[in-house]
């Protein structure tokens, strides 16, 4: 009965102290196209040396959660080690005709639709499952667009601390204004994931939100 | 299961337009699941709705969710336009205090209405600050 009573109270301490040091889920989302997967592919890249996923021009290139477990962010002496979790796109139609465009064929086209919803419905269920999230808007896009106030509406209700990224500033329609003026309660920061832009700046962005989870 | 039947019957055909109010007290009562399947049996049936108040932050996920479900399965059902106009947000203490007291007493936010139309019909809805703009497909 002792030693029972005993294995129960490390068990406990153990797994306490394994559940302090778990690591934080970061989450990317947004509309499919916004650069999701490039911006997780360049933290991957700066501090693991590999990348996470494809990117393409066609949309839904993501369609299925991907992640990478332990990626330890060291920027100007500070680390954190995050669980880096890349979503697919979040849409509220999705037509297979639309690939089409791309040079794709009819069978293809439509199996990327159907994946593509299936990640949609992934994406939503994964929601419950982050610590932090980095909402990555296209900024040559209009931001008002209901999927990006729903996934705030979501996160805000599950008190998730949110950092808006405003993605492809390298482009000449790019406008950070328009973000900011869409969502004046957070943080909004403009980079090009693509080619680097601005990516200190979203470091020093994501420790600060880290201090909130 | 019906649902689906009805909808497919008249999903990617347009004969005239239709546009259909449901005032916030048709779903006050509902669930969050008889609420979706009563807006997406209006949307299924080739109708544009314009709901006074809006869904919860939940219920609006899972309407997405339930909407990608169907595409593939419903025939020709291609998903939705989705989109809640608001205030302008800029009103004084006063006004944001009557609002959520207005909230509370209604059980939902009247001051706000949704609009939800099927992809094939409504082509996009673009919100801006200062004007909204429904643009149909031909």
């Amino acid at each position: 009965m002792a030693i029972k009573i005993l294995r129960e109270f490390f068990q406990r301490i153990f797994s306490n102290i394994f559940k302090n040091k778990k690591d934080l889920s970061l989450g990317f989302y947004g509309p499919p196209n916004a650069g999701k997967t490039s911006l997780a592919n360049r933290i991957c890249k700066d501090f693991t040396g590999e990348e996470l996923g494809s990117v393409s021009k066609v949309p839904h290139e993501t369609r299925n959660v991907q992640f990478k477990e332990k990626v330890e962010i060291d920027y100007k002496g500070r680390k954190i080690t995050f669980k880096l979790i890349d979503t697919p796109g979040i849409a509220t139609k999705i037509d297979y005709e639309d690939f089409l465009k791309y040079k794709m064929g009819r069978k293809d086209a439509k199996k990327r639709a159907k994946e593509a919803t299936q990640g949609v419905i992934e994406s939503i269920k994964w929601l419950d499952d982050m610590d932090l999230v980095v909402i990555v808007l296209d900024a040559t896009e209009n931001p008002y667009n209901q999927v990006n106030i729903t996934i705030i509406g979501n996160l805000v209700a599950r008190k998730i601390p949110v950092l808006i990224v405003a993605n492809k500033v390298d482009l000449r329609k790019a406008d950070i204004k328009k973000i900011e003026a869409a969502f004046p309660e957070y943080e909004v920061v403009g980079i090009s994931a693509r080619y680097g832009k601005n990516i200190e700046e979203f470091y020093e962005a994501l420790f600060k939100l880290s201090k909130k989870a | 299961m019906t649902l689906e039947k009805k909808g497919e019957k008249n999903i990617g055909k347009i004969k005239g337009l239709s546009i259909q109010f449901l005032p916030y007290s048709e779903i006050r009562n509902l669930d969050s699941n008889a609420r979706i399947k009563k807006i997406l049996a209006i949307v299924l049936g080739n109708n544009i709705l314009i709901l006074q108040g809006r869904l919860k932050a939940d219920e609006e996920a899972r309407l997405i969710g339930d909407t990608m479900a169907m595409i593939g399965y419903v025939k020709e059902f291609k998903g939705i336009e989705l989109a809640v106009i608001e205030g302008h947000g800029d009103e004084g203490m006063i006004d944001k205090m009557r609002k959520s007291m207005l909230k509370v007493i209604s059980g939902g936010e009247l001051g706000t209405i949704t609009i939800i139309g099927p992809a094939t019909i409504v082509k996009e809805i673009k919100k801006n600050p200062k004007k909204i703009e429904l643009l149909l497909n031909r």
